[in-house]
């Protein structure tokens, strides 16, 4: 009666277990006759009340450059979809389509038109299907779809310094100042680590969902964008809890790849804005990028106030944290596809949950090493995670626009 | 965090700005070298597709729809379609007068209205434009209309008749399997057209049902414009000097939303920029012409190069416009055109609605004036 289920005995020793799998091969009997009998019969021909199929497609990459416009399309009907033609502006236009002929469900094809695009100014793409369907691609603004060059990417590299490497740098330079900190201000700070975090793991999240809504449906945008950043977060911190969990220079190293993720997926989207014809980048808008990303270097300073790291490991962190923008800015511009995008950030957002895990952890342990989760409400460490929050949200409003 | 970036995309304000030095610019600097190459090369581009393409498609350059139509699938031709007059059988009626008695069916079909773009329309014999109706003033005409559609149909023709023969609901709208036979006398000559007039109107005209639909003047009618009447008198040797035509500006909205993607004279869009009208120069043209484009209040002609009379509903032998380029037709007006190539060299003379979006959308053709037609 008191039996523990757990503790059956085996059924059947290793050899009958591979016998058992022969069992197998009556589901799969099942499944293949199922299918030719649909194929055969047509049991479902009933269901068919001559509606036209349905018919999707989604423009995934948008290239301007001296030939013309060419379109990254992925079909995404019930059945295989031809572009019998393409109007841009209201107006038919000779185009070519690579590969020629219908479009089976989920593959791509480019479709380039020789069409007079005016700089700075916007044209409407609409792609007309057999069955009559139209589908239509906005080009908010036309502006030259960046090329790889020497120019280019030292300007981007620029750019990408700017927003994510500076900052990181300059939060970094606080280090000396802080490591006299008490043990109030180092909870205050890592505390307002963790309200940092918090802010971009929303923003990251949200900006994964809102390019995941842009790519083809096939890709089901939101749950890639959410499966992704579980799957990153629960790899990362099987990673970084091999030998218990990061403390010190692991835990800030931790930040960093985070923060990096992040700046990736905030780089690809920038490059993705320039590729699709954004306006200026204003110098204030940077500044405010800039002034938005300082508190992620004394997030990632936090954590090692109480060792003495090398200089190349500040070095080191730096670019870990920083240069990922720099990268991203250059995959970006060349107009990558929605889904690539919203797996990046959502990666980002994954890794950015990982380290709130590992920094609360830390707070809750500071001074002592039984874990206490009760020091989160301490006012040090709640005056911390708000002022990480509010100090977020008011930079962020210098660049939102 | 990236709001500004997608913002930006609408909103010009940042590029405008001016005054603030923006490092974006910086950052994409090769911008306006990019954007100069550009431009060099729509003009190599335009050279370059001239030499291997027919000259009369270098016209228009690459905007134009991709591909050719299958007449054949569809069963009629659009440049037959301007000189395939529908006479009917002529009997004559114990009074002397004649009887004329024509035959249409109503059918559904799927027809191919551009370069790989299929619609389901409805139509008059199969065709769209229906069959092009032509009678003598003062004939009794006899229609007899079968619907095999899938829907109730009607012809409603614009002419003199009673209201039994209207075509309108609950007058000569049959339900489908059944026949209905209209009868009139043909009058008053002119251009005119035909219709289904069941309910709801504008799905039944769009969808494909309508015609063309002249009464040629009696010579014997008009003694003091007997050449001209003679001229527009179907079958007559002076008749047979004109180059006349029959043409349909229509329109297809393969969405349904009430806009349309496919603007053409004789429904297929391009069709005669992708094969020119034949004109021989010595001999004068006469259009008969009629817009029955749904969706859009008006639609209009224009011909290059040449200035023409036109004859408003065509109920008139003395022009109702003299030395136009350009006339204006509400849904249903229709009228005559009439001019010469006469003096003109040889080449290829555009003729498109000037909406120039109906124009761009397939609404646009060419006549090839040669000297003498081989």
């Amino acid at each position: 009666m008191n039996e523990n289920p757990r503790s059956f005995p085996p059924v059947s020793t290793a050899a009958a277990s591979h016998r058992h799998l022969l069992w197998l091969v009556l589901p799969l009997i099942v499944l293949v006759a199922s299918v030719l009998w649909l194929l055969q019969t047509d049991p479902l021909r009933g269901f068919n009340n001559g509606a036209p199929p349905v018919e999707n497609l989604t423009i995934e990459r948008t290239v301007l450059d001296e030939g013309g416009l060419r379109m990254l399309v992925r079909a995404g009907g019930s059945e295989p979809m031809t572009i019998a033609q393409v109007q841009v502006d209201a107006a038919y236009w000779q185009f070519t389509q690579e590969p020629a002929g219908t479009i089976s469900r989920g593959d791509t094809v480019w479709v380039a038109i020789p069409f007079p695009w005016v700089l700075g100014e916007a044209h409407k793409v609409t792609f007309v299907t057999n069955t009559g369907a139209t589908f239509d691609h906005e080009i908010p603004v036309a502006v030259p779809t960046p090329k790889v060059s020497g120019n280019a990417l030292v300007s981007q590299a620029l750019l990408g310094s700017f927003v994510g490497i500076l900052p990181v740098a300059i939060g970094l330079l606080c280090y000396p100042a802080l490591r006299g900190a008490g043990r109030n201000t180092m909870t205050f700070l890592l505390a307002m680590t963790v309200g940092l975090l918090a802010f971009l793991l929303v923003d990251t999240m949200n900006e994964a969902l809102e390019f995941a809504s842009q790519s083809a449906a096939i890709f089901q945008g939101s749950v890639m964008a959410i499966l992704t950043a579980v799957a990153s977060f629960l790899i990362l911190v099987a990673i970084g809890r091999r030998h218990g969990s990061p403390t010190g220079l692991a835990l800030a190293t931790y930040i960093a790849l985070g923060i990096g993720l992040h700046n990736f997926g905030e780089g690809l989207a920038i490059g993705a804005a320039f590729a699709a014809g954004a306006a200026g980048l204003g110098t204030f808008l940077v500044l405010g990028f800039t002034l938005h990303n300082i508190t992620e270097g004394i997030g990632i300073a936090a954590p090692i106030l109480k060792i003495r790291p090398k200089l190349v490991h500040f070095v080191g962190l730096t670019l870990l944290a920083g240069g990922p923008a720099v990268l991203g800015i250059w995959l970006g511009s060349l107009a990558f596809a929605p889904h690539w995008t919203a797996i990046a950030l959502a990666i980002g957002a994954g890794a950015i949950a990982q380290v709130i895990v590992e920094v609360t952890a830390l707070v809750g342990r500071s001074e002592s090493a039984r874990l206490d989760y009760a020091r989160i409400l301490s006012p040090a460490a709640f005056g911390g995670i708000a002022a990480g929050l509010a100090f977020m949200y008011v930079t962020a409003m210098l660049v939102k626009i | 965090m990236l709001r500004w970036a997608q913002a930006a995309l609408s909103r010009r304000s940042l590029l405008l700005g001016g005054g603030a030095a923006t490092i974006g610019a910086t950052a994409i600097c090769s911008t306006t070298t990019v954007a100069q190459e550009t431009h060099g090369y729509h003009a190599a581009a335009g050279t370059k597709g001239a030499a291997s393409r027919p000259s009369h498609q270098s016209a228009h350059g690459a905007m134009i729809t991709v591909g050719s139509v299958d007449n054949e699938r569809n069963g009629f031709h659009p440049t037959k379609m301007l000189t395939d007059w529908y006479i009917g059988t002529v009997t004559d009626l114990p009074d002397g007068r004649k009887l004329r008695t024509f035959e249409i069916t109503a059918e559904d079909k799927e027809i191919e209205i551009a370069p790989g773009v299929m619609f389901p329309a409805w139509t008059y014999n199969g065709r769209v434009p229906g069959p092009a109706l032509r009678a003598t003033e003062g004939e009794r005409l006899r229609i007899v209309f079968r619907n095999n559609g899938s829907h109730p149909h009607s012809m409603h023709f614009h002419g003199i008749h009673s209201a039994r023969m209207d075509g309108v609901p609950g007058a000569g709208v049959i339900a489908p399997g059944d026949e209905f036979v209209y009868e009139f006398d043909a009058r008053p000559f002119g251009c005119h057209l035909y219709h289904c007039h069941a309910l709801p109107l504008a799905r039944h005209i769009h969808k494909g049902m309508y015609g063309i639909f002249v009464i040629d003047p009696d010579p014997a009618r008009h003694p003091d414009y007997a050449e001209v009447a003679k001229s527009r008198f179907y079958g007559s040797p002076e008749n047979a000097e004109w180059q006349e035509m029959a043409m349909v500006m229509n329109a297809f909205d393969t969405t349904f939303d009430g806009e349309n993607e496919f603007y053409a004279c004789n429904t297929i869009a391009h069709c005669y920029a992708k094969e020119p009208i034949k004109v021989e120069k010595g001999r004068p043209v006469r259009i008969y012409l009629v817009n029955i484009t749904e969706f859009d209040p008006i639609n209009s002609f224009h011909l290059h190069g040449n200035f023409f009379d036109y004859f408003d509903q065509g109920t008139t032998l003395t022009p109702t416009l003299r030395t136009v380029d350009l006339i204006m037709q509400c849904q249903a007006q229709r009228g005559i055109l009439e001019f010469t190539y006469k003096e003109h060299e040889a080449g290829l003379y555009m003729f498109h609605a000037h909406q120039s979006e109906f124009a761009e959308l397939g609404w646009m053709g060419m006549f090839d004036v040669v000297e003498t037609l081989s």
